[in-house]
């Protein structure tokens, strides 16, 4: 029994078994998270030594380079990694509730439905000088009102004595196509500066995040992300098939909405802040499962890592690269995370 | 499915061609500039330098020859999409070639101002093309050859790593996004036989393919073993819907920009029309795909008279009331 590591605590009350290989990943991805952090802390328009962000870390440190740290880069870096933990749970448990690899939170139409909203919002608050007229926060509630009724209603056009992986995604897609249609329609009829906004929006960008997006933002993805670590075992039953699920005793239609609600609060958020930044929901959970093997005890924790990282990643890029100019971190998460996973999909035995 | 018997499957088809002539020649009649059949009949027998005629032999009809073309093509590429994965979510998009596309026409704009509509068709072309190519090389590279979860995942990566290129390609220059938004949104719209010609043979050579191929994709369905056993190349039939598919697709989003939707949907209506035979399902998914577009093109001209949505935009306005009541009828073994 040394694939498994089993913890107790003294009385015997809680225990728990960690498959040895992910918790070996795990720790590797979050060193690697680690020096990524820092890495990212320390470059940019002024570069400051890593050795001295490492002081700002702990508190210490010169009162210039912990301004430009703290005030500047932390919160938009966290922005960053929670939207990417956010985005890869919500694929992982999505891909596992419909038994579906192209599932993701933007094939079902989440994403979409805040495109929607952000478009809708641009052009319905904006003067004549392209100045909003109302202030841009609400942009962050229209998204995630717009991600939140297009989840309520593809679950509710796809009830019909419970709720089949096929048929949600079936009008997930539907949906998701309409909400395209209507987003591309919005920049059309508007001008080119408001589709210019949006698409920025659409690409996914977390310039200009402050600490007040991380005080909203981290709380609810930190408390949804362990949830759904915790409620694991139930998406393993899920993978099983709906008969063999059933048999063990999984209450499958109340799962699947916990899991839909789930999914869609995690996207919900996450595009509220970072904008509909793609690939990360679709493919970390693959990289995840190419890692560790599809139990998702194991790979719910490695997909939030793979998604902190490329997103995190991708924005580090973003801004740096192309300095003095910003590139929405959207651009650059497929960038550096195709290669990889190509990589990955060219190195596994079985696909 | 709604259609049992082989006769009732063979009126219906019967049916769907009435449709689409009529819908053939409302796409003709109906727009800003009011004509009737007889102005069109006139315009072809007694041809006349009036604004009308000219507007129904210059402009109409080359957009409703047009928007057949890249309809049926589009989902009769969808159906080959969808066999050679096994995904029902699969869609030509998947193989990354809209995504190619949409890239090289957004860089040819970007870096080479001033060029043709018609040359872009080429660019958009070769690189639906290179994209599919890519994605298929990937799919195939290893020890099993190419299974349908690898080429998915393959497709599903590039067409997400082109498409964020394009993004970026885009936020970074506004003025390209002016010129090629339109274009990105798809349109047969203010298009000539022009676009259509060159890719007319391959479409052709496309259509006979698919219909050709319709029986061997039948065999693949009942998996790649049982194909095997009974004595097929399963290879060969793989790479050669790999090559429909890029001429249907490729040529489809050459002359008309991306146009979502039809090649993901077309194919389940005609599943719950028809069943499973693809023999039955490639003409069907033809014959509605060329109807889909044509009416979704001429609601695209009432919408905001006078000005014109993108066809693509239509396309998923009318055609998702439809997909999302039959899938909650049920969709036969999808």
């Amino acid at each position: 029994m040394n694939k498994y590591r089993v913890f107790r605590t003294k009385g015997g009350r809680f225990s728990a078994l960690f498959d040895q290989r992910a918790l070996t990943v795990a720790l590797s991805l979050t060193a690697v998270l680690a020096g990524l952090f820092i890495l990212s802390a320390s470059l940019g328009e002024m570069f400051i030594n890593p050795f001295e962000v490492i002081k700002v870390l702990l508190g210490q440190g010169s009162d210039t380079s912990g301004l430009v740290v703290n005030k500047f880069r932390m919160p938009r870096m966290l922005v960053a990694l929670l939207t990417g933990v956010a985005l890869a749970v919500s694929g992982a448990i999505l891909q596992g509730m419909i038994r579906n690899p192209l599932a993701s939170p933007d094939i079902i139409g989440i994403t979409g439905g805040a495109a929607v909203a952000v478009v809708a919002f641009l052009s319905a608050f904006s003067d004549e000088n392209n100045a909003l007229t109302v202030s841009i926060q609400w942009m962050t509630l229209a998204a995630f009102a717009g991600a939140m009724v297009v989840g309520i209603a593809v679950y509710l056009l796809a009830y019909k004595n419970g709720v089949s992986p096929m048929r949600l995604i079936l009008i997930g897609i539907g949906i998701s196509a309409l909400m395209q249609a209507l987003t591309t329609m919005f920049m059309i009829v508007g001008p080119i500066f408001r589709a210019a906004q949006a698409n920025i929006w659409l690409t996914g960008s977390v310039q200009g995040s402050g600490w007040d997006d991380v005080h909203i933002l981290a709380p609810i993805v930190v408390v949804l992300t362990i949830f759904a670590i915790l409620i694991a075992r139930r998406v393993n039953a899920q993978e099983l098939g709906d008969e063999l699920a059933a048999g063990i005793g999984a209450h499958l239609q109340w799962d699947r909405l916990l899991f839909l609600g789930l999914c869609t609060a995690l996207t919900g958020v996450a595009v509220a802040f970072a904008g509909g930044v793609g690939f990360v929901g679709l493919m970390a959970p693959h990289m995840a499962r190419r890692l560790v093997g599809s139990s998702y005890g194991g790979l719910i924790p490695v997909a939030a890592l793979v998604g902190a990282i490329l997103v995190l990643g991708a924005d580090l890029i973003g801004r740096t690269m192309f300095s003095p100019q910003e590139v929405p971190a959207g651009v650059f998460t497929a960038t550096i995370g195709a290669p990889y996973f190509i990589y990955l999909l060219f190195k596994s035995k079985r696909a | 499915m709604l259609l049992k018997s082989t006769s009732m499957k063979g009126w219906g088809l019967l049916v769907g061609s009435v449709l689409l002539f009529l819908s053939f020649a409302a796409s003709i009649v109906l727009g800003y500039t009011d004509v009737n059949l007889m102005d069109v009949y006139q315009a072809f027998f007694n041809f006349q330098q009036t604004n009308d005629h000219i507007i129904i032999r210059d402009v109409r009809l080359p957009r409703a020859i047009i928007a057949v073309c890249v309809g049926s093509s589009l989902a009769m590429s969808g159906v080959l999409m969808q066999a050679l994965t096994r995904n029902p979510l699969a869609s030509p998009g998947i193989f990354g070639i809209n995504a190619g596309a949409s890239m090289f026409v957004v860089i040819a704009v970007s870096f080479a101002a001033g060029l043709s509509m018609q040359s872009l068709t080429w660019v958009s072309f070769v690189g639906a093309a290179v994209a599919a190519i890519i994605v298929y090389a990937i799919g195939a590279a290893g020890r099993e050859g190419l299974t349908p979860v690898r080429l998915t995942l393959a497709g599903a990566a590039i067409a997400a790593l082109f498409s964020s290129l394009t993004q970026g390609f885009l936020v970074m220059n506004e003025k390209a996004l002016d010129e090629v938004l339109f274009w990105l949104a798809g349109s047969v719209q203010g298009r000539s036989l022009d676009y259509l010609l060159p890719v007319l043979p391959y479409f052709i050579f496309a259509w006979i393919g698919s219909l050709l191929i319709a029986r061997h994709i039948n065999l693949l369905m009942m998996g790649e073993e049982v194909a095997t056993g009974l004595g097929q190349k399963t290879a060969w039939i793989k790479a050669a819907a790999g090559l429909l598919i890029i001429a249907l697709a490729g040529g489809a989003v050459a002359v008309a920009g991306p146009i979502g939707f039809i090649g993901i949907v077309v194919p389940h209506f005609a599943r719950s029309l028809v069943g499973h035979d693809h023999r039955w399902v490639v003409p069907y998914s033809a014959l509605l795909g060329a109807i889909l577009l044509l009416f979704a093109d001429i609601s695209a001209r009432y919408i905001i008279m006078p000005e014109e949505v993108p066809v693509g935009v239509m396309t998923a306005i009318i055609g998702t009331p439809f997909f999302v009541y039959i899938a909650r009828k049920g969709l036969k073994g999808s």
